[in-house]
């Protein structure tokens, strides 16, 4: 039995590994010019001289990618996180409102700098976006203090996001024209317009929160147990429940600062890991989540553009398209074992 | 302090919340090999004692020693590997065999991520055996049944390999053949490894037997601490539950429901046990009724001493004089019914078949 399920680890592993180099590659392949993957792996790797072809992968088409797999990576995470912490299958970034939390606070200050006339970097828009998810989540956890039941959670949890969206919505409406047409198009999740250097940025961020994520496995693991048999196992609950609460915002903020408020990705990639891996195991779930939210927007990503090209589509509305119907189904399967 | 070989030890220990007290100066040691049990009534505090004991809820005053060391003084990982629960509250554990559960006892001991090597799951395997829960390994723990879940939950816990073992009302809810399941299990645990245990029980008829020190709650403080016998003796129990209608027989360790009062309708000729169910019966329809002539070491007596309006007793081993067949045999006449369970009449109870026989002359059965 053990080596069956090491060998079904493995297997998962390698499939999401595959599939998300599969997805790379047709990320920086498919467009409205369109490339081989042949092609676009020669100008990856500097053997296709083209200007052209050069200015769209790698200005274009390699960050929006490398966007996609990373900022869906630390979605998936985040929602893990949240799932585990507040011990609620449907627990997410955005249906608990901290990604929307975390809009209202970056849409505030870009529009404060637009209209001041100077320019945000990456840094202040993270903190920005942090300041926001953290403010919701405090919202939430004072209300989670009170509520037992799941539904209620997530009930407060989409308010709160409404209650997000009627701020930004206000605040949309002191911005110049020219300028509500960028946040419009930010505001409703977008993997397009991130350049070469939030990259860099990017990925250092989540690769370093995920890994956060990833060496405190172990007290999430004894946390599913619940919080007083985690105590008695030698975790300090408190130091936990703090860690937690930033690693997931700050994952939730870096995607939201960048990619703007991306829906769904951070209920539904947890749970299709955890049926494909059939465990819930943090050591396994964690790093399986990253890869496989990576697959997810990337892919989601992909039909965002492509189908009804030259139109794009938000990228919000395909994963919400997919996602929100694995809400619906986790709901029911939890009625049907409560029954 | 000086090493009194005592495990876990309370000294003027206060349990409770910040704003209110809800058990105050509480002291026992408890030695290793012994099981203390926590009673008393509901709402008494023994949850709050034991959670403050877990480190679950913060000491408010008092000292608590757990092997020789302050537990104040004493972070979550150095308690972990002295202590392990099992608590009340119900698990909801996503995907996880109950190897997975058992596997969470070796938390304590296994490195950065967790990962456990031969020897762990050889302490897994042997805690799962000692429950009996080995062939549940690879089954998803929230498909089992109660009994089985806590008999998983036990094994965990003695995975963890603690010198404490903490039981919150390990039995509750349990069907009686996993109740004695689970604290034979604990015996033979105290037993072979030499553990100590603390628990709390509401099942007195467990706490009496499988017991080695029972510490009694009531109103807020330690009522009580002695060993069973000192405990279940005379109407303490029904002091300690605060028990006016009713009685609870210690040697059986059964509760009664009050006797009906009033002038006997029926006078029931009992012995050796036959009668009882013919109290019950008569308890349950309101029925007033006498009983007799029961020994006072009859297995009936206690039951008939609850439930009667009157009892004519017998001293033990004595055959029945005279004086008490008189009196019986007045009582027959003003109720003017009989009821006789007994089928055999022997030396010592020779007086039963003269009221037997008089009953059947003046057909009153």
């Amino acid at each position: 039995m053990e080596t069956k399920r090491k060998k079904l680890y493995l297997c998962g592993f390698l499939l999401l590994l595959f599939l998300s180099a599969v997805l790379f590659v047709l990320n920086l392949g498919m467009g409205s010019s369109s490339m081989d993957p042949s092609g676009s792996l020669a100008v990856l790797f500097g053997k296709n001289c083209d200007a052209a072809a050069r200015r769209i992968i790698f200005d274009i088409r390699l960050p929006r990618a490398t966007a996609a797999l990373l900022l869906g990576g630390a979605l998936s995470v985040a929602g893990f996180l949240l799932q585990s912490f507040f011990r609620n299958p449907i627990a997410g970034p955005f249906v608990l409102g901290i990604s929307s939390g975390a809009k209202m606070t970056v849409a505030i200050v870009m529009i404060a700098a637009m209209q001041g006339g100077f320019l945000l970097n990456s840094a202040c828009m993270i903190t920005a976006a942090f300041v926001g998810a953290l403010s919701s989540m405090g919202v939430i956890l004072l209300v989670s203090g009170r509520v037992k039941n799941m539904a209620q959670l997530i009930i407060t949890g989409v308010m709160i996001g409404y209650i997000c969206n009627a701020v930004t919505d206000l605040a949309a409406n002191f911005a110049d024209d020219a300028n509500i047409v960028n946040l419009h198009n930010w505001s409703m999740g977008s993997f397009s317009g991130i350049k070469r250097d939030d990259i860099k940025i990017i990925a250092a961020m989540v690769f370093i929160a995920a890994l956060c994520a990833f060496f405190m496995s172990k007290p999430i693991d004894a946390y599913r147990l619940g919080e007083a048999y985690a105590e008695n196992m030698g975790v300090n609950i408190r130091f936990f429940r703090v860690a937690l609460i930033f690693i997931s915002s700050f994952l939730s903020a870096c995607v939201t600062a960048f990619a703007g408020p991306v829906s769904f990705v951070g209920v539904a990639v947890p749970h299709l890991i955890k049926s494909l891996f059939n465990t819930a195991k943090p050591i396994i779930i964690i790093p399986a989540s990253f890869l496989g939210g990576g697959c997810f927007c990337m892919c989601c990503d992909l039909m965002a553009r492509m189908l009804f090209a030259p139109r794009e589509l938000n990228v919000s509305t395909v994963t919400a398209f997919f996602g929100a119907p694995i809400v619906i189904w986790i709901m029911l399967k939890r009625e049907k074992r409560e029954v | 302090m000086m090493d009194n070989g005592c495990v876990l030890c309370a000294k003027g220990l206060a349990a409770g919340y910040s704003k209110k007290i809800v058990v105050d100066g509480l002291s026992f040691e408890l030695k290793p090999g012994q099981i203390l049990t926590l009673i008393g009534p509901n709402g008494a505090g023994k949850s709050t004692v034991l959670k403050t004991i877990t480190g679950h809820l913060p000491l408010v005053s008092g000292e608590l020693m757990l092997c020789q060391k302050d537990l104040k003084a004493m972070n979550e990982k150095e308690i972990s590997k002295k202590m392990s629960v099992l608590l009340t509250e119900k698990l909801t554990a996503e995907r996880m065999t109950c190897g997975d559960v058992v596997c969470a006892g070796r938390y304590p001991y296994t490195g950065m991520f967790g990962v456990l090597d031969k020897d762990d799951i050889k302490k897994v395997k042997e805690a799962m055996e000692l429950t009996a829960v080995s062939e549940l390994y690879d089954r998803d723990f929230g498909q089992i049944s109660d009994g089985q879940r806590q008999c998983v939950m036990l094994a965990r816990a003695i995975a963890q390999e603690p010198e404490v073992l903490l039981l919150d009302e390990p039995t509750s809810y349990l069907d009686v053949g996993h109740k004695l399941q689970i604290l034979t299990v604990i015996r033979k645990l105290v037993t072979k490894r030499n553990i100590a245990v603390i628990q709390s029980l509401h099942e007195l008829d467990m706490a009496q037997k499988f017991s080695d020190r029972v510490l009694c709650i009531k109103d807020g403080k330690a009522d009580r601490i002695g060993t069973p016998e000192e405990i279940f003796e005379g109407s303490y129990i029904l002091k300690l539950y605060g028990i006016k209608d009713g009685s609870y027989d210690t040697y059986y360790a059964s509760a009664e429901m009050p006797a009906v009062k009033g002038d006997p309708q029926v006078f029931v000729i009992g012995g050796g046990g036959k009668g009882i169910s013919v109290y019950r019966r008569l308890q349950r329809q309101g029925i007033p009724f006498a009983a007799g002539v029961i020994h006072e070491n009859d297995i009936e007596y206690p039951a008939a001493k609850a439930l009667a309006a009157a009892v004519i007793a017998e001293r033990a081993f004595e055959p029945i004089s005279e004086e008490n067949i008189e009196k019986a045999r007045q009582i027959i006449k003003k109720c003017g019914k009989v009821i006789c369970c007994a089928d055999t009449f022997g030396a010592m109870n020779k007086g039963n078949e003269t009221l037997y026989n008089y009953a059947a002359e003046n057909s009153l059965l």
